[in-house]
């Protein structure tokens, strides 16, 4: 390299290059060319660190480093560059990606084989005769083998499993329609036949290609997005041994009854008990709620805690499998086994679909015989059978139409995690809505502050904009929101557990926790000028347009319910502002039970719900939907995400997947009826080379633009 | 023929150049991150003062 960044120097050690280990970051505060340049030359100025290269799509960095280097000093590397991270134990999405990039091989090869063999036939269309046409059938035979070999295994293999189980799928009469209009046009060639289909096998395995990188870039796609978002519990702790040395230990090896020492800016990597200081405790994960939640010495903590003010020590009480986390992980992966049972549009037509092919090219096959036709010709009619009713367009029918309602749906802020998920969500009658975080913003509104004059409210904003307690964010928003312009005041600071204290003119303004305690449930600031005080009310508030949207659902033939751990009287006022019914005091277990209910009795739910307790009920709906500001595990579990504060994307999301089915069934009615029209020219024997690839390609054309009326489905 | 005999080949030649590069822009995952290959351009190279 001509310029190797200048680093400072470093004592010079004379031995090999160490191996090095490679860890992911997740970045979610990247997005310009100015973030990827400082980490990746920022963090080459940290000792151990090899290499660093940003993934800007995927907001992650890959870091090779030196093994000793612990995941908790590269964050604070990263800390220093001024990017919060999260360390990243997750490679599951390397897996999906290889396999899409194997399917997208196999594109690359059947796009270049159906090109070149095209070019071929049309010559040979266009009058190329005797010798010449043999060649070109040679040639196109050179080609289209090992094409077909390559580019065909994904059909082959999915066959194949289908078969072995003793089931149909879509991909059985394609498998036997390529292979068989191969064999039969490699027959024609070594006899020195007339016509030869390899263009035919070749462009049908193209076309369906494009249908599956379509699919899986799709949910590629929305599986980039959410893992940005997901944080994994800490992959280990520093752990002290007797004499009050560290020492860092990967997750999977710590063991109850070691202490860890947790720093600030830390997650937890095991349950525990707090045996040394006191911090607030981040447990976003949990709650989907930012509020720290205070503890001290003796308060039991969970694993994925973030701890956000001064270091503490923890007694191990669980770790790894015994985690809450994980227990709850295992509730929601039991659960989410019922939707896997579930089966595609596509699937199901294939079984109809197929056994009716394979029968009318048995009959076309019998049929020429009986008239005294001969095996070969009547074996040609056939394969011409197979090849024209062959699901070129089905197999386009339905991700064609997916990924543009699917790409519509994420310019308007809703991330959908695959097809299937559009599928089901159109069946559903039934919706269950979650009430805090989900129907409410989860986070605390200030209340009345209309009530103050316009200049306190400057004060106000100058005060709360200078601290990061949840209070004093909730009312820089809502001040912000109504524009209000700071006041300029002197001498900000703020005392740690006390508040904001600064000087406007000659008055002292303070900004903090009031001096009596009142209401037990209400969240309370209190605002001092001077002498007076006034007392700040914060309510958890519904989102904007939660009842207008509740009554879309209805109207769409949906019913609603409200299903909440909260205590019932909470939930009064909530479900007389909806209209809905409201259930309360519902554990995890309660509310899963409640779905299972729901399922026997025919209904096809849709949860809604944004906290960890809602885990297993969003695994164990038949749909299920969260909002961004969830806890991890419930946008995992969920089948699509939203984002911003407005609860109308559910509605919408409905929507659109209900005109996606619409779109998917016309697709497969358009497809079909293309084939009627089609069939009887291969069974009489009209159908040529020419006329099979004009009709596949025209039905595959319609079919794409049809799904293109999707583009605007998100209204 | 001759023409033929020749022209066929070399385009069957100059496809299989164009699968074998985008296969191996696949493997060396050109593909892999879009947006960060657009943004890269913009990165001023401070370092190459000290060079």
């Amino acid at each position: 390299m001509a310029s190797l960044p200048v680093l400072p120097v470093l004592p010079v050690e004379a031995h090999a290059p160490v191996e090095t280990v490679t860890s992911l970051f997740a970045l979610p505060g990247i997005h310009c060319a100015g973030c990827i340049g400082k980490i990746e030359r920022g963090l080459l100025a940290t000792p151990g660190i090899g290499a660093a290269r940003v993934n800007l799509s995927a907001k992650r960095v890959a870091i090779h480093h030196d093994p000793a280097l612990t995941p908790p000093e590269i964050k604070a590397a990263l800390a220093a560059l001024g990017f919060e991270s999260e360390a990243l134990a997750d490679r599951g999405t390397d897996i999906a990606a290889a396999e899409n990039r194997a399917l997208l091989r196999a594109l690359a090869v059947a796009g270049f084989a159906a090109m070149n063999i095209m070019l071929l036939s049309v010559s040979i269309w266009s009058g190329a005769a005797g010798a010449t046409r043999t060649m070109f059938h040679w040639l196109s035979a050179l080609i289209a083998l090992p094409a077909v070999a390559y580019a065909g295994q994904p059909f082959f293999r999915s066959a194949w499993a289908a078969l072995s189980q003793r089931r149909t799928n879509m991909d059985v009469p394609i498998s036997i329609g390529v292979r068989l209009t191969t064999a039969m046009s490699l027959f024609e060639t070594f006899t020195g036949g007339a016509h030869a289909w390899f263009d035919g096998a070749v462009m049908l395995l193209f076309f369906l290609l494009a249908g599956r990188v379509l699919d899986g870039m799709m949910r590629e796609r929305a599986r980039a997005g959410v893992a940005a978002l997901l944080k994994q519990t800490a992959p280990g702790a520093m752990v002290l041994d007797g004499a009050g040395h560290g020492r860092w230990i990967a997750a999977p090896s710590l063991r109850p009854g070691m202490t860890m020492l947790v720093a600030a800016g830390e997650r937890l990597a095991a349950d525990g008990r707090v045996t040394q200081g006191q911090t607030g405790l981040d447990i976003a994960f949990l709650t989907g709620e930012s509020a720290a939640v205070r503890v001290g010495a003796g308060d039991m903590v969970h694993a994925g805690a973030l701890n956000i003010d001064g270091p503490i020590q923890v007694e191990v009480t669980e770790a790894g499998p015994d985690t809450m986390i994980a227990d709850m992980a295992r509730l929601m992966e039991e659960a989410g086994q019922g939707r896997s049972r579930y089966v595609r549009i596509a699937d199901r037509a294939a079984r109809l679909y197929a056994p009716c092919v394979h029968l009318l090219a048995v009959l076309a096959f019998i049929g020429w015989m009986i008239a005294g036709a001969g095996v070969h010709q009547s074996l040609l009619v056939a394969v011409a059978v197979l090849l024209i009713t062959c699901p070129c367009a089905l197999g386009l029918a339905v991700p064609a139409a997916q990924i543009v309602a699917c790409g519509s749906l994420m310019r308007r802020g809703v991330l959908v995690k695959d097809g299937s998920a559009l599928e089901r969500l159109a069946q559903v009658d039934q919706t269950v809505f979650d009430k805090t975080g989900t129907l409410t913003l989860g986070r605390p509104v200030p209340r009345d502050l209309d009530r103050l004059a316009a200049q306190d409210r400057g004060i106000l904003l100058a005060l709360a904009r200078g601290s990061r307690h949840p209070l004093s964010v909730a009312l820089r928003r809502a001040l912000e929101a109504d524009g209000v312009i700071p006041a300029a005041v002197t001498g900000l600071g703020e005392t740690a557990g006390e508040g904001m204290e600064a000087r406007f003119g000659a008055d002292v303004v303070t900004l903090g926790r009031p001096r009596s305690l009142i209401g037990l449930f209400d969240l309370v600031a209190e605002y001092r000028r001077g002498g007076e005080s006034v007392l700040l009310r914060f309510a958890d508030a519904l989102r904007p347009e939660a009842a207008v949207t509740l009554r879309r659902i209805r109207a769409m033939g949906l019913e609603t319910l409200i299903a909440s751990g909260d205590r019932p009287e909470a939930l009064e006022a909530i479900a007389r502002e909806t209209g809905t019914t409201a259930i309360g005091h519902l554990r995890p277990q309660d509310k899963l039970a409640l779905l299972d209910r729901l399922r026997g009795a025919g209904r096809h739910v849709l949860m809604v719900g944004d906290g960890l307790n809602d885990g297993p009920a969003l695994a164990a709906g038949h749909a299920s939907m969260a909002p961004a500001s969830a806890s991890d595990a419930s946008q995992l579990a969920a089948d699509a995400v939203f984002l911003g504060d407005r609860l109308e994307p559910v509605a919408m999301t409905l929507r659109a997947a209900r005109r996606t089915v619409r779109v998917v069934r016309q697709n497969f009615g358009l497809a079909i009826g293309y084939n009627l029209c089609a069939v009887p020219l291969a069974l009489t024997g009209q159908v040529t080379p020419l006329i099979a690839a004009i009709a596949m390609s025209t039905s595959s054309l319609i079919v794409v633009a049809n799904a293109l009326r999707l583009r605007n489905a998100a209204r | 023929m001759i023409g033929l005999g020749l022209l066929i080949p070399l385009a069957l030649l100059l496809g299989l150049i164009g699968l074998g590069a985008f296969f191996w822009a696949l493997g060396s995952g050109q593909f892999e991150d879009g947006d960060g290959a657009a943004a890269r351009i913009l990165i001023e190279d401070e370092d190459d003062r000290g060079a």
